[in-house]
């Protein structure tokens, strides 16, 4: 009976399908038949290319073409830098350098503070300046390592090895742990620890998560252009790690040089396949880019090992070359500094530590005065009141924006619409679950699913009444799990 | 760096639909309706349009001056419920009848429940509904070319022939909104393609609604029969432009589809077995009053929630 019911659902969607495609009609009374044929031809191919997806979603403006087609630059930092000890998901890192110390580009000054941890590397040369709390781009104070770089970049000895295959797992584990690689795409969670999981045999798919479906940002595309080998190397050692597993590469087909880039490269590995997927945001959230390449469901509590799967950011997977191949701890990344209010958007290579504002004085500072800068995408990213903020392993970007959207719609009543229903990648109900954070009703939300939002901020983006649902279901969800530490 | 940009949880970006902006598209998606009920039954029909119109915005702007509320006349929700509901009244319904209407469905239906959001049932038709046992005798008087004669559908009640030709077109007694099939379709393809409301509902209603009359109707399947049920009383104008308000349907995608179902039982159930030709208007508001239970059992599976991995390989 269910079965028929959500068939009848789909039907209706189809139809709806259907109808949509009657708007070339409109096309054709307003530009003519010739629009109509070239438009017809450009979806088709897209969507020939763009096969895989999820249910859900949203498609804001993309915003890439503004660094888009900007080369990757090398930035040299002046000044100070700062390092805070707490750039990933688990506990702090502990410095082991001391006010006064001379440290090399490529010393570690602060070691992990326990398995769910990572160590941090020194990006320059210089003198330990202070240990002191600084601010972070999520607004909190962190106690952080400050450098005063002296401008010469001296450099330790790294450890490269000529080859990968004569390492076992453990040391390829190994050198990843001990170069600090993290979750370069904002979580920062730990790669070793994900690389570690409870059965190795069952792992079956290694995922390269170079969707980069936030607007605005274009620093994996760019990597995926100019560093394709490395990407795929770094691919190739994290298969080393599992005998049964496939590469997958997942790039959203707005990215279609990427796709033929990575899928002329691959066409001699077995073991790896590029996924190309349907241009849409969440994509390249973790469940959902798992059941778009392997139409594999997870839930908030299950892993993607759960699944036979690991997902990496393309950043992570060049940093774990990186490590592996030349013994290079983490001390750059790839950084876009984009919007409509820098002069000269473009990405970077910075050396972490660096502030926002001092990357964004090489591109050119700002062109108009913004209302709002934000680390990260549009969509999950932090906004920040300044500038002075250090970079870290997981800064992607800064995006500046002349006009704020948030500050600028009024909210009104909510009607129902559901639009936030369509929207949400988890198919829950946002305004109902944001209703129920309102009424602090616990109960309600638990059962309502609540707990399974991945607080990607479509609903808020849809919304037609401009309610900031995701704001109260992530507020009501650190609630949730704040009252169920206590119990425990 | 001394002055402080904003800052706010994400994101940081907002589509460019607005609520208001929606309401708008449902009220052009009237329109088709609306011009041809005044081509069909003369400028009285536009008077009594304007004047629902004008009560319904000025008695939502009076209540929210009165209890000292910010105006939100400008969302265009109170056009929608006036043009609604004049569109469900016969043209010859006495202006002052209207009126009451008009101000039953703004201040009781609406307003005294919370206002935009929280009614719940649908402001047009309870306000219709409300006129119905008031007014018995004008509601339900219909007059066609300044004949005084039975709708279509009550003509098939009594077991009369019907021209189906002429309910599809719409040149037959009724309210100002619901005689021509066409036109209101051409406005619900509108609102279909701008992505205001989708098919679930109205494609779960009808299909109800007919394999309800095709079983219970005595008629067995009898096209004529069945067109004239589909075509005939506000049955298009129902299903495209009420069941599918917002604020009165289920927000859950199973939710949508047991509505639907439900308004064509209780349609069928009305329209045959009860006493009036009509059945559309009560179905609705009964089944806006179930909403909240439809909803409490069709909370949809989250995703990912299951007792194991998917396979397909």
């Amino acid at each position: 009976m269910k079965c028929a019911i959500i068939k009848v659902v789909d039907l209706c969607r189809l139809a709806r399908h259907k109808i949509y495609k009657l708007r070339w009609t409109a096309v054709w009374a307003v530009s003519g038949p010739k629009a109509v044929l070239k438009n017809i031809f450009k979806e088709s191919g897209a969507r020939k290319m763009g096969f895989m997806t999820f249910k859900g979603g949203v498609h804001p403006h993309d915003g890439k073409e503004f660094s888009k087609d900007k080369p990757i630059r090398e930035l040299l930092p002046k000044g100070e830098l700062v390092f805070p000890v707490s750039q990933h998901i688990g506990a702090p890192a502990s410095p082991v350098v001391a006010v006064g110390d001379t440290v090399l580009r490529g010393q570690k000054i602060a070691e992990a503070g326990g398995f769910v941890s990572a160590p941090i590397y020194s990006s320059v040369s210089g003198t330990v300046k202070a240990i002191q709390p600084r601010r972070g781009a999520v607004g909190d104070m962190v106690n952080s390592i400050i450098i005063e770089n002296d401008g010469e970049m001296k450099e330790v000895e790294y450890s490269p090895v000529q080859d990968v295959a004569s390492l076992s797992k453990e040391e390829i584990i190994g050198r990843v742990k001990e170069a600090g690689v993290v979750g370069m795409g904002g979580a920062g969670f730990p790669t070793h620890v994900k690389l570690s999981p409870k059965e190795p045999g069952k792992i079956e798919y290694i995922i390269a998560n170079c969707a980069e479906c936030e607007p605005y940002l274009t620093a994996d595309y760019r990597r995926m252009l100019e560093n394709p080998e490395d990407l795929i190397e770094g691919m190739r050692i994290v298969l080393r790690l599992f005998d049964n597993a496939k590469g997958l590469f997942g790039i959203e087909d707005n990215k279609p040089d990427c796709i033929a880039k990575m899928q002329e490269l691959t066409k001699n590995e077995p073991r790896m396949e590029v996924c190309p997927l349907k241009t849409k945001y969440p994509q390249g959230g973790e469940r959902q880019l798992i059941y778009a390449t392997t139409h594999r469901e997870i839930n908030s509590t299950m892993l993607p090992a759960d699944a036979g799967c690991i997902v990496d950011n393309v950043e992570t997977l060049i940093s774990v070359y990186k490590a592996v191949k030349l013994g290079m701890p983490v001390m750059n990344r790839i950084f876009t500094v984009t919007g409509d209010a820098v002069a000269e958007p473009g990405n970077f290579d910075i050396c972490l530590g660096m502030s926002y504002g001092e990357v964004l004085e090489a591109a050119g500072g700002f062109k108009v005065q913004p209302e709002k800068i934000i680390s990260g995408g549009p969509m999950m990213g932090f906004s920040m009141f300044g500038l002075d903020i250090p970079t870290t392993k997981t800064s992607s970007s800064l995006l500046c924006l002349a006009k704020d959207d948030v500050a600028a719609s009024e909210t009104t009543a909510c009607i129902n619409c559901g639009r936030c229903v369509s929207a949400c990648p988890e198919q829950i109900i946002p305004t109902r679950l944001a209703k129920m954070a309102g009424h602090g009703d616990m109960a309600g939300f638990e059962k309502w699913n609540g707990m399974e939002c991945i607080e990607c901020g479509s609903c808020s983006y849809i919304c037609p009444a401009k309610i900031p649902l995701a704001q109260s279901i992530r507020t009501m969800k650190k609630q949730i799990l704040a009252e169920r530490r206590k119990k425990k | 760096m001394s002055d402080l940009y904003n800052v706010s949880s994400s994101s940081h970006i907002r589509a460019k639909d607005t609520s208001s902006k929606i309401m708008l598209y449902v009220v052009i998606g009237l329109l088709p309706a609306t011009i041809f009920g005044i081509w069909n039954f003369g400028l009285n029909a536009l008077l009594l349009i304007l004047v629902c119109v004008a009560t319904c915005v000025a008695s939502e702007w009076a209540f929210e001056k009165l209890i000292h509320k910010k105006s939100t006349v400008n969302d265009f929700s109170a056009v929608v419920t006036g043009l609604l509901l004049a569109l469900n009244l016969p043209h010859t319904l006495p202006i002052w009848q209207a009126a009451l209407g008009s101000v039953f469905a703004i201040v009781i239906v609406k307003m005294l429940f919370g206002g935009l959001g929280q009614n719940f049932m649908n402001p047009a038709l309870g306000a219709r509904c409300f006129l119905l046992v008031s007014f018995a005798g004008t509601m339900t008087s219909y007059t066609y070319d300044g004949v005084t004669g039975a709708t279509p559908l009550a003509l098939l009640k009594n077991g009369e022939a019907v021209d189906t030709m002429k309910m599809l077109l719409g040149t037959t007694a009724g309210t100002i909104g619901e005689t021509s099939v066409i036109a209101v379709l051409l406005g619900a393809i509108f609102l279909i393609l701008m992505g205001v409301i989708d098919l679930t509902i109205p494609a779960s209603y009808i299909v109800s609604f007919g394999v309800f009359v095709m079983l219970f109707g005595g008629h067995g399947f009898d096209l004529t029969y069945l067109t004239a049920h589909l075509c005939g009383g506000g049955l298009m104008l129902g299903a495209f432009f009420m069941a599918t308000d917002y604020v009165t349907s289920p927000i859950t995608p199973m939710g949508k589809v047991a509505y639907g179902i439900l308004l064509g039982l209780l349609t069928g159930l009305f329209r045959i077995f009860g006493a009036n030709a009509e059945g559309v208007s009560f179905a609705i508001i009964l089944g806006n009053l179930l909403v909240p239970i439809i909803e409490k059992f069709t909370i949809p599976r989250a995703f990912g929630q299951k007792k194991e991995v998917k396979q397909h390989e």
